[in-house]
């Protein structure tokens, strides 16, 4: 059974290359270049990964993934945009998507953060680990909040790091001496401290880089 | 988002939830206090010689409206009885309480105050905006705004005579009070009215100097803006078309065509989403650079992320160059299209990863004269108090670690620029 993905991007063009070069790997079920489109042309479809343009006229893919979320948490979306600017990745990943990749990536590559992204994994980036780390990263001057909630164990750091050195996943788990599936739940673990849990330190950060 | 938060707050009388002309509520809103707190504060200074009222018409005739779109909303007048209640109950109060004496310079207080809004009204009047405003505010009676419109040098006239009118009756009233006192406090009613004379031109000017301000002002941002916008267009011309024309040029040549959009891809994301810190000064800024002359001497891409930020020095510098020869390396021999470059600045030492996925390397076979990693790499780094390690499996890629150890003092992370 091959996957199916629904492309969301306000340019025509970008959808055609996206869906002629996907064609092979995944099933695209639907396409749509505005929110409003977009929302509900997803309910209709319910697909299994999205495909979602950060950039859009009224409120771009964050406005899609608000709309979404509630009502449909079984649908995995994925952001593709050409900017890898911190805000844009960092607001994305909040919102709820599980991965982010740049319109730079090779179809064979786009089509494994498919599947990846479908299986319930996190996709990321060196770029984006990058972002995380920045994040997290250690301070003197930083108040120790609550440590459990508020940072990253050292384990997950370090998958981390490795990932920001471009390393894959089995890299990493060779690296560490640990499985694949560990690294996996690794990454998952930032995703989720990313999104729920670090709001103090997350805009702290950037408020900081004045983000916000 | 970045915009409106930058946007200075400008003071503005507010359209809805007002009372009389939205001074108060323009003001709440400006000082985040709640309305009522403003109100009751001009009320409290009506005891004191009606210095609220003068505040309110002084305020009134120099503030702008707040430019509103749809309907704007009615005020509410229901309000306004309990403010007159107790501010008629503070003026009998205080007449009350401080008896006769209160009498002169209260009466004084008022007529000063009847000066302000006759003055108020003059400056109101004589804006055209203000009477585009009253037709506006005046939507199920179109015929009262031909009125307006059509009458309007009357209308004003009969405005700035009856504020003229009011301005006359405060002074002479004035003069009538102080006149009688033939001491020496007549010295300093003279000075005193002298003051208040300058005071009324002031406020008869103010408002003109004020507008102007604002028109000024708002040019000047409009000039911003155009500048702006200028500099942008001569962007995408000089660097964007003149590159697309070039890869129209060469659209054969595909290792010209990528080289060409890397290039400006880089150039155009600098431009729209870093921050500009010089390359010499920056450990960060100094690695991209880096990067982007071996992307574009070598055709090939560069995977940079870099964490934290600190000063350069020699040292540092040191580290950017082995960086850049471990990449020129990968680049030339690797063999792949994309190498990755990962530094980290962390509290104790920087650390450097280049990484490539390419044809590796044993270190064993590297000839004795061949100085590119013995020299540019390992000795670089150990003649500046670092280290490197090259690890590299044939088939399996090559990366190179570079370390070099700081003080903790001279750490600075990349939030503090």
């Amino acid at each position: 059974m091959s996957l199916r993905v629904f492309l969301v991007d306000d340019h025509a063009m970008f959808r055609a290359g996206v869906r002629a070069e996907l064609g092979a790997h995944v099933d695209v079920v639907g396409e749509a270049s505005t929110v409003a489109e977009a929302v509900s042309r997803i309910a209709a479809t319910t697909p299994d990964v999205v495909l979602l343009d950060v950039h859009m006229p009224d409120g771009g893919g964050r406005a899609v993934l608000e709309a979404m979320r509630k009502s449909h948490p079984q649908v995995r979306f994925l952001a593709l945009s050409v900017s890898d600017a911190a805000e844009d990745v960092i607001g994305l990943i909040r919102a709820g998507a599980r991965g982010y990749v740049t319109k730079t990536i090779s179809p064979d590559e786009l089509a494994a953060a498919i599947r990846r992204v479908a299986e319930g994994d996190a996709v990321f980036s060196p770029r984006l680990a990058g972002f995380v780390l920045d994040a997290f990263a250690a301070r003197p001057d930083a108040p120790v909040a609550d440590p459990e909630l508020d940072q990253l164990t050292n384990r997950e750091r370090e998958v981390l790091r490795l990932l920001a050195r471009g390393y894959a996943y089995k890299e990493i788990a060779k690296e560490l001496f640990i499985s694949i599936k560990t690294v996996e739940t690794h990454v998952s673990n930032v995703l989720r401290k990313l999104q729920m849990s670090n709001r103090y330190e997350l805009s702290r950060w950037a408020a900081d880089r004045r983000l916000v | 988002m970045i915009d409106t938060a930058r946007q200075p707050r400008r003071l503005f009388r507010a359209r809805d939830h007002r009372v009389v002309a939205g001074v108060a509520s323009g003001l709440a809103r400006h000082l985040r206090v709640s309305p009522l707190a403003v109100r009751a504060a001009f009320v409290i200074l009506l005891g004191f010689n009606g210095l609220g009222l003068m505040l309110y018409a002084g305020f009134w005739a120099v503030l702008p409206y707040e430019r509103v779109t749809g309907e704007p909303r009615r005020r509410d007048v229901a309000q306004l009885v309990p403010f007159i209640a107790i501010g008629v109950g503070l003026i009998l109060l205080q007449v009350l309480v401080l008896g006769e004496n209160a009498g002169v310079t209260g009466t004084a207080g008022w007529l000063v105050a009847i000066v302000a809004v006759g003055a108020g009204i003059i400056w109101h009047e004589s804006t055209p905006e203000r009477r585009r405003q009253w037709t506006e505010a005046l939507p199920r009676f179109p015929w009262l705004g031909t009125f307006l419109e059509e009458s309007d040098r009357r209308l004003f006239l009969f405005r700035f005579i009856g504020g003229g009118l009011l301005v006359a009756v405060g002074v002479i009233g004035m003069v009538a009070v102080y006149v009688p006192a033939e001491n020496s406090e007549a010295v300093v009613n003279g000075m005193l009215f002298a003051g208040l004379g300058l005071a009324g031109v002031a406020v008869v000017a103010a408002p003109v100097l004020w507008r102007t301000m604002s028109l000024l002002r708002a040019e000047r941002e409009g000039r911003i803006r155009e500048t702006e916008r200028a500099e942008l267009a001569a962007m995408v011309h000089d660097q964007v078309l003149h590159t697309l024309a070039l890869i129209q040029r060469n659209a054969d040549d595909v290792k010209a065509v990528q080289r060409l959009a890397r290039g400006q891809e880089r150039s155009l994301r600098n431009w729209l989403y870093k921050p500009t810190a010089s390359p010499t000064e920056r450990f960060a800024a100094a690695l991209e650079e880096a990067a982007a002359e071996v992307e574009d001497t070598y055709a090939i891409a560069v995977e940079v992320v870099v964490v934290g930020d600190r000063e350069t020095d020699e040292r540092v510098a040191a580290l950017v160059m082995a960086a850049r020869e471990a990449l020129v390396n990968a680049a030339r021999h690797a063999g792949v299209a994309t190498v990755s470059l990962y530094a980290e600045v962390e509290e104790d030492q920087l650390s450097v990863f280049v990484r490539d996925r390419g044809a590796g390397f044993d270190m064993e076979s590297v000839e004795e004269n061949r100085h590119g990693v013995r020299g540019s790499i390992l000795g670089r780094m150990s003649r500046h108090g670092g280290r490197a390690e090259i690890r590299s499996e044939l088939g399996d890629g090559t990366e190179v670690r570079l370390f070099l150890p700081m003080d903790r003092d001279v750490v600075t992370s990349g939030r503090e620029r």
